[in-house]
């Protein structure tokens, strides 16, 4: 706390000097402050927020910019989902909201409230792996596995949405997940067999 | 990303009240969190609107309004869409990834931001992002740049796939304003080109809220097609695509939409190609003579004259596909 406290009047000294110095500078480097000030001193808001993970519930308080995809990995120590791009370009991030598979990096955690995110560490049942994860194993359906959390749920919703009619339609509706190690093969695979089953 | 005070709204009228200056309302995000990201946008107050807006597909007098919050996806699998309006879904369905059409609103889309690699860029010059900066694509890397319709301030294209598709249908976007009035715009007055002020994309009153897409009944259903040309076979944006509807009395023409993407600043009709359809037979000898009207004095920029033949070839595939969709 009273760290805290130094820190914030530190700074309010620092700003408020600075403002003062300002007194004597010419109007064009006024202007030029007006501009900047709020880069220099943003308000910052941290709100409370109840969600469920995985079933579990968490209250935390969170940075208004916090996104779903920073949440899990730096606050609630859930590292599958991986960051890839951070721009919703590589699905490396996927994760169901309400059943729906859905980019984490581009969700903020605040609009979170009501609604129920499942990540690769909800899906297996215990110590029994999802079939999807199953099937991965078995066919090869990664190499260096960075991508293969966001696969994999991808891939869950790809078939739970019924698009596995043809391997044409697979690779069309799971194009949102760039694999660099180019396991495609292994994963349209892994997917028409859990489709057949 | 620059802090924001963040708060969420259930009803229209009320998101419109907290609208006050540098607010930004978020629907699915997929645009705005990217862009706050890259500090292009940089809101104070950012009012989600998620729960403020409808998000299903209803049917009207005239046709159908289909929800500002309905999700990409919702839209392009809804039955009567399906059934009335195909054209919506197959442009819906060769945009973006399934993840990021699950997230994406209605409105958000028709209000996405340029793809233009310097917008995105915010140690370059730019007068969409900062006015009067000046424009880097010009003498720049603009091989995904317009060929139409563009101005000595920009020559930016706008990225939708949907919105070609309801450029072609000529849908309406109703909007309520800051005094909670309704009112509807037509498609082709929705965006705007550059001129002198590209910072503007489309003529949204300010602080209004778009709060659906109307569609009227037409004879286009069963002959329609949507063609999208890009760097991968799939999750790219567009460099050239073509919606086109035919409808069709026997082998005769009794009326044609050509609508593309990829080449102008707003989502473009090729009139003078579909007046010229009118009447005539669906040929393949007419569906050339068409493109090559279509693409008659474009344009193109230093990196880009390709388009102009990737341009003919789409509107003449994407009028033969019409014929067996
Ligand atoms: C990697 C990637 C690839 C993509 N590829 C394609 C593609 O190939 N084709 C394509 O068409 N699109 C593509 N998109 C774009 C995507 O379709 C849009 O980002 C999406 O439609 C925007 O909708 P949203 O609800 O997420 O908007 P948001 O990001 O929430 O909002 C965008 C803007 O619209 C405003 N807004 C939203 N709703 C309303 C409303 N009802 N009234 C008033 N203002 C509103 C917001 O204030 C904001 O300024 C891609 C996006 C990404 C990230
Ligand atoms: S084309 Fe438009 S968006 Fe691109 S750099 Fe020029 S002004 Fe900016
Ligand atoms: S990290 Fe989210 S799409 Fe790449
Ligand atoms: S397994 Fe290495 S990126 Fe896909």
């Amino acid at each position: 706390m009273k760290q805290e406290y130094n820190f914030s009047r530190r700074f309010f000294l620092k700003t408020s000097s600075a403002l003062g110095a300002l007194a004597f500078i010419p109007r064009g480097v006024k202007a030029f402050y007006e501009d900047v000030k709020n880069y220099i001193i943003p308000t910052k808001e941290q709100i409370p927020l109840k969600v469920s993970i995985n079933k579990k519930s968490y209250a935390i308080k969170a940075d208004t910019r916090t996104t779903l995809l920073d949440l899990l990995r730096e606050d609630l120590n859930l590292t599958g989902a991986k960051k890839g791009c951070d721009h919703g370009q590589c699905g490396a991030c996927t994760v169901h909201i309400d059943g729906q598979r859905v980019l984490s990096c581009l969700t903020l955690a605040a609009t979170l409230p009501g609604k129920e995110v499942t990540t690769i560490e909800g899906l297996a049942n215990g110590d029994q792996l999802h079939p999807m994860q199953e099937a991965f194993i078995q066919c090869d359906g990664f190499q260096c596995g960075y991508c293969t959390p966001g696969q994999i749920m991808s891939a869950v919703a790809c078939v739970n949405e019924g698009h596995t009619k043809s391997v044409a339609e697979i690779k069309e509706f799971m194009s949102g997940n760039l694999c660099r190690c180019g396991a495609y093969n292994g994963i349209v695979e892994s997917i028409q067999k859990v489709a057949a089953q | 990303m620059r802090p924001f005070l963040f708060s969420k709204s259930t009803a229209a009228n009320q998101a419109i009240a907290k609208k006050k200056s540098n607010t930004q309302f978020i629907a699915g995000g997929t645009n705005l969190v990217d862009l706050m990201k890259k500090h292009i946008a940089n809101p104070d107050n950012l009012v989600d609107i998620s729960s403020a807006l409808p998000n299903k597909v209803e049917n009207t007098a005239q046709g159908v309004s289909i929800g500002a919050m309905m999700r990409n996806s919702a839209t392009a699998t809804d039955p009567t869409i399906l059934a009335k309006f195909p054209l919506v879904s197959k442009a819906i369905l060769a945009g973006a990834s399934p993840q990021i059409r699950n997230m994406a609103s209605m409105g958000g889309n028709l209000l996405q931001r340029t793809r233009c690699p310097y917008f995105y860029d915010v140690t370059t010059p730019c007068n969409k992002r900062q006015p009067g900066s000046g424009c880097s694509a010009i003498s720049g890397e603009n091989r995904m740049s317009a060929v139409v319709g563009h101005s000595p301030q920009c020559i930016a294209v706008h990225p939708s796939d949907l919105c070609v598709a309801l450029a072609a249908l000529d849908a309406t976007v109703k909007v309520m304003d800051k005094s909670n009035k309704t009112q509807s715009i037509a498609f082709k007055d929705f965006h705007r080109l550059p001129d002198n002020n590209p910072e503007k994309d489309n003529n949204l009153p300010a602080d209004a809220l778009i709060q659906s897409i109307n569609l009227s009944n037409n004879n286009f259903a069963k002959n329609c097609s949507y063609v999208k040309l890009r760097d991968r076979d799939s999750y790219a944006f567009a460099l050239i695509s073509v919606a086109a509807a035919l409808n069709l009395n026997g082998n005769k023409i009794i009326e044609a939409r050509l609508a593309s993407g990829g080449v102008a600043h707003k989502p473009w009709r090729w009139l003078e190609a579909e007046q010229f359809l009118k009447g005539k037979e669906a040929t393949i000898a007419n569906f050339e003579a068409a493109a090559n009207i279509a693409t008659k004095g474009l344009k193109p920029q230093m990196h880009n004259a390709f388009k102009i033949p990737m341009l003919k070839g789409a509107i003449e595939t994407a009028l033969k596909q019409c014929l067996n969709p």
